[in-house]
């Protein structure tokens, strides 16, 4: 053999430093924080009624178009997922016979699907051009498309399925929830929140919302307690009589933490959440990322080496 | 070294490159057809998957099917070992043009291809983004790598003028044949960082797909891994690309050569499938590869081919004999590419009962690419010297 | 029916024509949702001379069911009603008073053992062996128990009687309890339909009874004894202002503008999603075209529903989830995206094969050079 395990040693060095990177995660990128000012919404599963108010309000604010799930019969607005054309949707769990509500077995409960609004977003950290920013102040995620090139990237990322991508059009762009950026802009709040009857969707302050979702994870079943409907901090409220909670609230931490958080009566994965880690994934990748590429030192090192072995080898063969 | 390499000649409108055309023109109708009315009308692609074959097949697998280029360079101007020169043209040629039509497929399969410029303008580059690395680096290597080729161009333009359409027939390229040729190691040496970098990185791709991607597949080592084969493929299709040409082209293989490079495989293989199969172990989800799902069962297909490639070329007897050279790099070329599609849309699960499976119009677009491909190749082997002379013995 | 039996009859309950009485008996087979025929069938029962005895207890009651029922006012109904059954027993209503009353109750459950009808309407006191509500001298209780016994079955009317009623709101001093309850726990076992509401229409009732007295057994009954033509759907499913509902629009202040455009009443406390009655459609009482509550613009005080009216609060909003939902529903998991077809599949392995193909041929070309 003439290539010697020394020769074959040095190929495998250029590859020691992706090694490295895989294997150090002392190096992690710090994890993100919540913002101070960070807005969000919390949808309690067992206050929801499925009257899908929230949908038709979505669809009016955001101009969107009916979509139809049954285009043999595309009488109804019927969507299957949130979509190209839809950005929140009320989606069923059901159990045998469904009978009663925030119960897994032979029950049923309501689950609300829209962006999520991660703390560290992973649509954002795959976005190769920055279409997908967060708002410095209230942590909104939202869409450019002058900048979006149509890589779907973000789609592969995100873990909640939320971006989506206008497949039937010659000149497509990404849809997505941006909590009614221009509804807030205007001192309103998301359509979704503001119209749902019940206050099971509820917009504010992400850190009042959590403190409202904590304080109704220690309500006890069968007692009458106040829910705030619309805005978690305004005026209008519900007498509401309590319902078992799953204790936990959905999207503190997981994923990294959202600014969307769920309560609600039958565990998460079964309404169609996804079991996450508390380590993003954005933060995962960035890690190695940013281990190997660091102010792009590494690859000019490596390139520096390169130049000289190629540049003294070629002239050999001359 | 000029010596080294000669144009084969021959026809060029044989029957078989009149199938190949037809497939290429068919693809080009659906690529039409996916311009005017958008993707959806050609492929299966949806709001779950993404991306199919043409990110798995067409950017993936082919970039590295079309490492050859990039792991002769490694050998050839790293290790120095200059006798393998004459494998290094027909392995760039390979790449020049896995590389060129993986990025037209990306232009394709990108939804907004009319700001693609985006990627190269500082305003909007994300630094972060793993795609935004891949995107910069196969664009820019795309060029490198048409620049490592472009002697063979001069080369033909110079020596065999007759051979080359009129209007090529009066131009002289000397001037920039030798500004090329002086700083021509600046380019190795840039066509050797950049799939180094995207080839890892198109590994590290997947990592932010998270739990979406089968605990068989998502891994920190996702880079590695996918380096490692990459070469690897690189070296296969090296192999494959020498012996299938002898066998087309009806001359003796370069044998001497091919096993030595053949010799190689074993090592990077069998470290591939060390840190595989360690790393799975290690974290734990071994139980998930005996599920009998279609995850485990591709989990098995793909590590079987894997150990096929390792039976065909680690007994050093098989190295002198060209059909198990050929069957190694065949499986090698195939544990790799079954390994992308896995990563990239087998075991990718988004969860909620999403399923795909490529289109007609995918497969076919897909089936154009690797139509044209073989065209070009074999219209610049005939025209250019790129393919080594025969052995004079 | 013939026209011979109609003249006995209509002289009877006092100038009905024959068309105007067929035609009440069809309404009132299509408010239960029977077929067709049925109304000729109903029309036949009512006019035979043997009319079902019916005796009529009042419990802890105000009078309001058989207020409501008095106030029917198709074509003299009071009239029908009472010639079409044979009221015995009535404290409202009978002519005697005081001992012949009760001798009057006495003798007709003697003499029709096992056939009568026991019409309750009231609440029925518990507490304190039933001391709070005493007729003549005894507890109402009592004479409940006695008299049930010998029913054939029993219709309880009202709220009161149904589930409780306002005498039963907290803190419910006189231990009201309802009619089944009561039977129940005593191990009576007659047959008891509720026809809950404060007050009940009284069609409800009416069909109720005319169901029985034609076809001889007791409606389809929903799982708290109501019959399902009457209670099977809630308020909120059949309501005038649910596309109000459906879209978001609500009145939120008694007076305000969306109250005054007429929008859905939900958050003023309206308990429609939560009622079964069919209110919507039959409307409250016999008051006239569009007059129930949520048309007059005061939301549903859930007066039928144990449970809601009187219990909750009236502004407190009403839970919706009392119904499974329907499958129109997309589900948190939906088969989705484009798999694997006929044609494609076909195409993957040809191209598959061409490549297996290929391989071979050069692989077998390297084999016989190796013969060589």
């Amino acid at each position: 053999m003439e290539i010697k395990r020394r020769d074959f040693l040095k190929v495998a060095a250029a590859g020691g430093l992706i090694a490295a990177s895989s294997a150090t995660p002392v190096l992690a990128r710090e994890p993100k924080g919540r913002l101070k000012e960070a807005v969000g919404l919390l949808y309690d599963s067992t206050v929801c009624t499925g009257c899908k108010a929230c949908v038709s309000a979505c669809k009016q604010y955001n101009d969107m178009p009916q979509s139809s799930s049954t285009p043999q019969d595309p009488l109804w607005d019927n969507p299957l997922d949130t979509d190209s054309k839809t950005y929140n949707i009320i989606k069923l769990y059901k159990n045998g016979t469904g009978e009663v509500k925030d119960r897994e077995k032979d029950g049923h409960a309501y689950i609300k699907r829209q962006c999520m609004h991660c703390v560290d977003p992973a649509c954002m950290s795959a976005c190769p051009v920055s279409a997908l920013q967060k708002d410095p102040k209230s942590g909104v995620v939202s869409y450019d498309k002058g900048a979006c090139i149509g890589c779907r990237y973000c789609q592969v990322a995100c873990p909640f399925n939320i971006p989506k991508f206008e497949f039937e059009k010659a000149f497509p762009r990404i849809q997505k929830c941006q909590l009614c950026s221009h509804r807030l802009a205007r001192n309103e709040i998301a359509a979704c929140a503001e119209f749902c009857p019940t206050g099971a969707t509820v917009f504010g302050k992400v850190e009042d919302l959590l403190a409202e979702a904590k304080r109704r994870l220690a309500y006890k079943p069968g007692e009458y307690r106040k829910y705030p409907v619309a805005r978690v901090d305004g005026k209008e409220t519900t007498e509401r009589l309590v319902t078992p909670y799953v204790q936990k609230v959905y999207g503190e931490r997981d994923g990294g933490g959202t600014q969307t958080l769920y309560l609600a009566g039958v565990s998460f994965e079964k309404l169609g959440l996804p079991v996450l880690d508390e380590e993003s994934d954005a933060r995962r990748t960035e890690t190695i990322q940013h281990t190997l590429y660091k102010g792009m030192i590494a690859p000019i090192v490596f390139l520096g080496g390169l130049i000289y072995v190629v540049h003294r080898n070629t002239k050999d063969h001359k | 070294m000029s010596e080294e390499s000669k144009p084969i000649g021959g026809e060029i409108l044989t029957k078989p490159f009149k199938v190949l055309m037809g497939f290429a023109l068919f693809a080009g109708l659906l690529v039409l057809i996916r311009f005017v009315l958008g993707i959806g009308a050609v492929a299966n692609l949806s709001d779950g998957f993404p991306w199919g074959i043409w990110i798995a097949y067409d950017v993936v697998a082919g970039t590295a099917i079309a490492c050859g280029g990039y792991s002769m360079a490694l050998l050839v101007y790293v290790l120095n070992k200059g006798e393998y020169h004459p494998l290094v043209r027909p392995a760039l040629l390979a790449s020049v043009f896995g590389y060129t039509l993986a990025a037209i497929s990306i232009f394709i399969d990108i939804g907004r291809y009319w700001q693609a410029y985006n990627m190269f303008t500082p305003w909007y580059s994300n630094v972060n983004s793993v795609m935004l690395e891949v995107a910069v680096c196969i664009g820019s290597y795309v060029g490198v790598l048409w620049i490592e080729f472009s002697p063979a161009f001069f080369e033909g333009m110079e020596k065999y003028k007759s051979n080359m359409p009129k209007f090529l027939q009066n131009i002289n390229v000397s001037g920039i044949h030798k500004l090329v040729k002086k700083y021509l190691f600046f380019f190795i040496a840039l066509g050797i960082l950049l799939p180094t970098m995207h080839q890892s990185s198109l590994g590290t791709l997947m990592v932010i797909a998270g739990k979406k991607l089968s605990p068989l597949w998502q891994t920190r080592f996702l880079p590695l891994l996918f380096l490692i084969s990459a070469i690897t493929m690189g070296y296969a299709i090296v192999v494959f690309e020498a012996i299938y040409a002898s066998v087309g082209f009806k001359h003796a293989p370069e044998t001497n050569l091919l096993s030595k490079i053949t010799g190689l495989m074993p090592w990077l293989i069998g470290i591939y499938l060390v840190i595989r199969m360690v790393d799975i172990v290690a974290r734990g989800v071994i139980g998930l590869a005996f599920r009998f799902d279609l995850n485990s069962l591709m989990f098995w297909i793909e590590i079987a081919s894997f150990v096929v490639a390792l039976a065909f070329v680690l007994p050093k007897a098989n190295r002198t004999v060209p059909r198990k050279m050929f069957l190694g790099a065949v499986f090698m070329l195939l544990a790799g590419t079954i390994y992308r599609f896995d990563a990239f849309f087998i075991s990718f699960n988004p969860g909620n009962n999403w399923s795909y499976f490529p289109s007609f119009g995918e497969i076919m677009i897909t089936l154009g690419m690797i139509a044209f491909e073989i065209m070009a190749y074999l219209y610049i082997v005939k025209k250019f010297p790129v393919l080594p002379a025969p052995e004079h013995a | 029916m013939k026209n011979k039996d109609f003249k006995t009859f209509s002289t009877l309950v006092g100038g009905v024509s024959r068309r105007d009485f067929l035609k009440y008996c069809t309404i009132m087979a299509s408010s239960m949702g029977l077929p067709l025929g049925a109304g000729a069938q109903i029309a036949e029962a009512a006019v035979n001379p043997k009319r079902p005895p019916v005796i009529w207890l009042s419990a802890q009651e105000c009078t309001g069911c058989t207020e409501s029922l008095l106030r029917a006012t198709h074509p003299t109904l009071e009239h029908l009603i009472l010639d079409l059954i044979s009221l015995d027993y009535h404290e409202t209503l009978s002519t005697p008073s005081g001992h012949q009353a009760e001798e009057a109750r006495a003798a007709s459950i003697k003499e029709n053992k096992g056939k009568f009808i026991l019409v309750v309407d009231g609440s029925i006191p518990v507490k304190d062996n039933g001391i709070y509500c005493k007729i003549a001298g005894r507890p109402v209780v009592d004479i409940l128990k006695e008299t049930a016994k010998d029913a054939f079955a029993i219709i309880a009317i009202g709220s009161c009687s149904s589930w409780g009623g306002v005498p039963s709101a907290d803190p419910n001093p006189t231990g009201a309890s309802p009619v089944h309850k009561v039977l129940a726990d005593a191990g009576i076992k007659t047959p008891v339909v509720s026809i809950p509401g404060c007050p009940p229409n009284p069609y409800n009732f009416l069909s109720t009874v005319l169901y029985f007295v034609t076809f001889k057994k007791l409606p389809e009954l929903d799982s708290k004894a109501r019959p399902m033509f009457a209670y099977g759907r809630l308020i909120h499913e059949n309501c005038e202002r649910r596309p109000h509902f459906d879209a978001g629009r609500f009145a939120t202040e008694f007076g305000d503008d969306n109250h005054r455009k007429g929008f859905c009443l939900y958050k003023l406390g309206c308990k429609g999603p939560e009622t079964f009655n069919n209110c919507p459609s039959l409307l409250f009482g016999d008051t006239g075209a569009g007059t129930w509550p949520v048309g007059c613009g005061h939301p549903c005080f859930g007066c039928s529903e144990a449970g809601v009216g009187f219990h909750k609060p009236l502004f407190t909003k009403a839970s919706l989830h009392l119904v499974t939902p329907p499958d129109t529903y997309p589900h948190t998991s939906e088969q989705q995206g484009r798999g694997a077809g006929i044609v494609n599949v076909a195409v993957a392995a040809a191209a598959a094969g061409a490549a297996y193909a290929a391989v071979k041929k050069v692989a077998g070309k390297l084999g016989e050079d190796e013969k060589k």
